[in-house]
């Protein structure tokens, strides 16, 4: 695990905002020189805390004007391979994530669709037929925040 | 409006979003000078909001994440804005959504272990305002994560 000092929690701020910055820019954004701010991001791309890139797309203007999450809860555990199910969910391109969790239901599922017809078609001709599928409970998202965590900087 | 060759620029650039204006014009079959305009006009008409570096929290040491769904007591108006406001002040807090269903709010709370997150969920969790009733998912494993748009 990489150890890291407040500098270190400033770049990755920076770099949580925008990842194209440059070192002389996250340089100069957290006090540092070019050479200093690029070995400290070659550091932490290292230890793989930063391991990959996000495109950030308005979904509305792209025309998906619905976001449903959807707890999922398997069928007759133990007849059912996690394998297909997981392979089967995460084929459907309306579903951005899929997620294993432990509680209430065995996974969570991000879902986009241009309007709630749209969803209804999804819901019924894709996830409510893969395999083992049980009990789905929705919940249409209508805000999202992303906060940057426990990085420190100023309270928000 | 997006045209086609938009479409093949985002479909790319989202698979790889560390991709160069070069390479994103040959996948589009578009001269380079073209995507270099096609490109400034989705990010200035706000089709393009950012390209964010995604932080492995695991890597950083926090081993433990769990979503936390929230009923509020909407009995009371200024519930969602007094619950939402509280829990921007907690630092393990990376994610706040509002929905509309079963679930009215959920927070996505990381800790480096079990006993972090009690203390997180007994100290700054279970003390927010408004909450009528609380459910736990364990995050155990991420399957698919690209949050990739069917463009």
């Amino acid at each position: 695990m990489i150890e890291l000092d407040d500098i270190d929690r400033a770049l990755l701020r920076q770099l949580a905002g925008d990842a194209t910055l440059n070192a002389g820019k996250l340089g100069r954004a957290v006090g540092l020189s070019q050479p200093a701010a690029w070995r400290r991001v070659q550091r932490l791309r290292e230890s793989g805390a930063i391991p990959a890139r996000r495109l950030d797309l308005d979904l509305e203007r792209l025309g998906f004007g619905v976001t449903v999450f959807l707890g999922v809860k398997l069928a007759a555990k133990g007849r059912v391979s996690l394998e297909d199910f997981e392979r089967a969910v995460s084929a459907i391109p309306e579903v951005q994530t899929v997620q294993h969790v432990l509680g209430l239901y065995d996974y969570r599922l991000r879902v986009v669709a241009r309007d709630l017809a749209d969803f209804e078609r999804v819901l019924r001709r894709r996830v409510m037929t893969l395999p083992g599928v049980g009990e789905v409970e929705a919940n249409v998202l209508l805000s999202e925040e992303r906060r940057p965590g426990p990085l420190g900087g100023p309270a928000a | 409006m997006l045209n086609d060759s938009d479409r093949r620029l985002l479909r790319h650039l989202q698979a790889d979003p560390a991709a160069s204006v070069t390479e994103l014009a040959q996948a589009a079959r578009i001269p380079v000078s073209r995507a270099l305009r096609r490109l400034e006009k989705l990010r200035a008409t706000g089709v393009i909001r950012g390209i964010r570096a995604v932080i492995d929290w695991r890597a950083l040491g926090y081993s433990v994440e769990v979503s936390l769904r929230f009923t509020l007591d909407k009995a009371d108006p200024n519930a969602f804005d007094g619950f939402i406001a509280a829990a921007r002040e907690v630092p393990e807090v990376i994610e706040i959504q509002t929905f509309l269903g079963k679930v009215d709010v959920r927070l996505s709370v990381i800790a480096r272990d079990m006993r972090h997150y009690q203390e997180i969920y007994r100290g700054r969790i279970v003390t927010l305002p408004h909450i009528a009733d609380i459910e736990a998912l364990m995050h155990v494993a991420t399957i698919k994560s690209q949050e990739t748009l069917p463009i």
